[in-house]
């Protein structure tokens, strides 16, 4: 006897073997897609959850980037006095950090997935990938405020025009593929390190500092440009100086993406990300058992 | 019959003890660079059989059994038998390390009520959310939403932020969703009878309709040997990670109470906690009459000096609640015992207000590092007291819990 149920297509599947695996296994698309309704669900808490009991709300969206872009102005461009391609020193940091921001952000949400879900992983079953991929959705949402702040100051310098040049390209309509990318490498590295911190924590602690180095191995506040040549092979080698660079160009004209970076921050983008994935399914299996 | 919904074949699950709780990274160099140094002396035989390496742990071993589809099984056996273990595998918590289970159906367990409540989220949002962690669509929720609200009483708060609820009205809620999964096989923890009693009733009262009307299949586990024998229509009895038996319920709850009570007020020595060894535990008489009068003595020794600053005897009837509590503590202060010379706390309960049943005897016990609860280290069988009279004594399920010492007159009462 079976119980009908019209929903027994939906999420989980007729069958279930359990049994030990042995070596590395790839995720389910299928078995992601059944669980559709709690990615959303998980994305919209993140969401709701990040802003309640704050009097600016989503509005810190905004602010944060916007501190950020003066701090660097005064920092990076009055006291340094790093060139910023001819752009306007505030539309170069914030276009810097559209894809930065959105980087490191879904880094360390994917860092923590272990440490952070321990108790629910320990007594419910879903997908663990679901956990950073909403995470990731989530931070879209940011991002799009981000872009949009970043759309208002380039209007207002338009307005109000003072030194230098700086305009939409033609490819801008490729920013959403910059930005899956983005999403792929951040998820890809943050698996990487959420499969090792569940084990060993330090990997936890030594992800921030990872975080800090990386961004200024990439530029977020100076041109490529700029970059000294015995330097030149850390950006050429950082998978997420071909994504920053893109960014620019396509949003101020300002930015040197070239093809050796493009097939090399595509390629390490796609290695990193799966070996990601194989690496944190790995350690799924186990890790209630070591937590 | 009909292809059985669950079969579970040989199931088995190791823990290497060295590993748990190494989190950190010089703890695991530590360790690998200690295995590499005994691995010529050790031999790789025996690596990976059962019991063979000193630092392993066999939660479950060799575990098979099958169910057909609208039965409820109950899995019993004592704290640490492998109950949760099993729970966690067949929920895909945890992976067995050998052996297969094999799920015919739609599956959704309970093992802890508000998974993933966040406290932020108000009602409505986490029912939701708890609804798709535990595997729910969102339709799904959608359509019963009114039901869970109206289960778990909460109306007028379903927009309040859960962290702003009391802890009744938290559980409730929580409850209420997972009362409400339609899986074809429901796994259920026993500890969901939760909230103050009337709800604890309504609780109790869904699981068994749910376990009632044969529709799912549900595997549940249970202390509880009245409310075992009274759901299941089989058991699973667990013991040390194997299977001690398995049957129907009468047969598999008779063997379990005689199993554990194997050791009935006699001499055992068991460790308490801190290295403190009970080393005797005389009850006396023991089986002992409902009413009757008992006599204990118990014998405690330590292998250093040890201060005690807690110890009392606890009385858990045959459902598991504790029903009494023998205070064993000194008012003049902590205890200190000293190694050679054993502490003996001698005394008797005047009357032993009890109805019949078999009791779990256990201890609790704090030291200065360690505090510990022994629950069902003995068991004490009560007997039925000698009839009042020419009348058939109720049964013992509708006595409640006490023998009262009492009398009656009647006036203006005619009998026929």
């Amino acid at each position: 006897m079976t119980h009908p149920n019209p929903h027994s297509d939906s999420a989980a599947t007729a069958e279930i073997l359990i049994q030990p695996t042995r070596g590395w296994s790839w995720f389910s698309w299928r078995e992601l897609y059944a669980y559709r309704d709690l990615l959303w669900l998980l994305a919209r808490r993140d969401i709701v959850a990040r802003y309640k009991q704050t009097i600016l709300g989503p509005l810190w969206n905004i602010i944060q980037p916007l501190l950020t872009t003066v701090v660097f102005m005064v920092i990076f461009s009055r006291v340094a006095r790093i060139p910023t391609n001819g752009a306007p020193s505030s539309l170069f940091y914030l276009s810097g950090m559209l894809p930065w921001n959105f980087f490191s952000q879904t880094f360390q949400s994917t860092a923590s997935t272990f440490l952070v879900n321990a108790n629910i992983f320990g007594k419910v079953y879903f997908p663990r990938l679901i956990v950073p991929v909403s995470a990731m959705i989530s931070n879209l949402v940011a991002l799009a405020i981000q872009l949009a702040t970043f759309f208002v100051i380039f209007a207002v310098e338009k307005h109000f025009p003072r030194a230098g040049s700086f305009h939409l390209t033609a490819g801008v309509w490729l920013l959403p593929l910059v930005f899956v990318q983005v999403a792929v490498l951040s998820l890809g590295v943050g698996l990487w390190i959420a499969a090792l911190a569940a084990k060993f924590r330090d990997f936890a602690v030594l992800s921030s500092f990872l975080l800090q180095l990386w961004m200024y191995a990439t530029p977020v506040v100076f041109p490529l440009t700029r970059v000294p040549a015995r330097w030149l092979w850390v950006a050429e080698i950082n998978p997420m100086t071909f994504p920053l660079e893109a960014t620019r160009q396509m949003l101020l004209g300002a930015g040197t993406p070239n093809i050796v970076l493009f097939a090399n921050s595509i390629v390490s983008t796609v290695l990193i990300a799966a070996a990601g994935v194989l690496l944190f399914q790995r350690v799924e299996k186990s890790f209630v058992d070591v937590i | 019959m009909s292809r059985p919904i669950l079969e579970v074949c040989g199931l088995s699950k190791r823990y290497t003890l060295g590993s748990i709780g190494s989190t950190s990274l010089r703890d695991e160099f530590t360790r690998r660079w200690e295995a590499m140094r005994f691995l010529g002396r050790r031999g790789a035989a025996g690596r990976g059989a059962p019991g063979a390496a000193p630092g392993d742990f066999w939660a479950l071993r060799d575990v098979s059994f099958s169910v057909q589809p609208g039965e409820v099984l109950g899995i019993i056996g004592r704290n640490g038998a492998g109950k949760s273990t099993l729970l966690k595998i067949l929920s895909r918590i945890t992976e067995p390390t050998s052996g297969s289970a094999r799920l015919r159906g739609r599956v959704a367990s309970l093992l802890e009520v508000g998974t993933g409540f966040h406290p932020d989220l108000t009602g409505r949002e986490n029912v939701f959310l708890n609804g798709a962690i535990l595997g729910m669509t969102r339709s799904e929720i959608r359509r019963k939403f009114d039901e869970i609200v109206a289960f778990a009483e909460i109306e007028r708060f379903i927009d309040t932020p859960v962290k702003r609820y009391s802890s009744g009205m938290y559980v409730r809620l929580a409850f209420a969703v997972a009362a409400h999964l339609e899986p074809e096989i429901l796994i259920v923890d026993e500890v969901l009878a939760v909230g103050d009693s009337s709800f604890q009733k309504k609780c109790t009262g869904k699981i068994q309709s749910i376990a009632a009307d044969r529709q799912r299949t549900v595997i549940f586990v249970s202390h509880n040997m009245q409310a075992v024998e009274h759901l299941c229509s089989q058991i699973l009895h667990l013991d040390q990670g194997s299977v001690a038996g398995f049957g129907p319920p009468a047969a598999m709850v008779a063997d379990y109470m005689a199993r554990t009570a194997e050791a009935r007020g006699t001499v055992r020595t068991r460790t308490l906690a801190d290295g403190i060894q009970l080393d005797n535990l005389l009850l006396s008489p023991n089986p002992v009459t409902a009413g009757d009068p008992l006599k204990f003595e118990i014998t405690l020794s330590a292998p250093v000096p040890t201060t005690v600053h807690d110890f009392h005897m606890v009385l858990n009837n045959p459902s598991g609640y504790r029903v009494a509590l023998v205070d064993l503590r000194d008012a003049r202060g902590p205890y200190l015992l000293v190694p050679g010379q054993p502490a003996v706390f001698a005394g008797s309960i005047a009357r032993l207000p009890l109805v019949d049943g078999s009791y779990g005897v256990g201890f609790v016990l704090r030291t200065g590092r360690e505090h510990q609860d022994c629950n069902d280290l003995f068991h004490l069988e009560v007997r039925p007291p000698p009839p009042r009279g020419p009348l058939v004594p109720y049964a013992v399920q509708y006595q409640g819990t006490t023998v009262l010492d009492y009398t009656v007159e009647t006036r203006g009462v005619n009998t026929r």
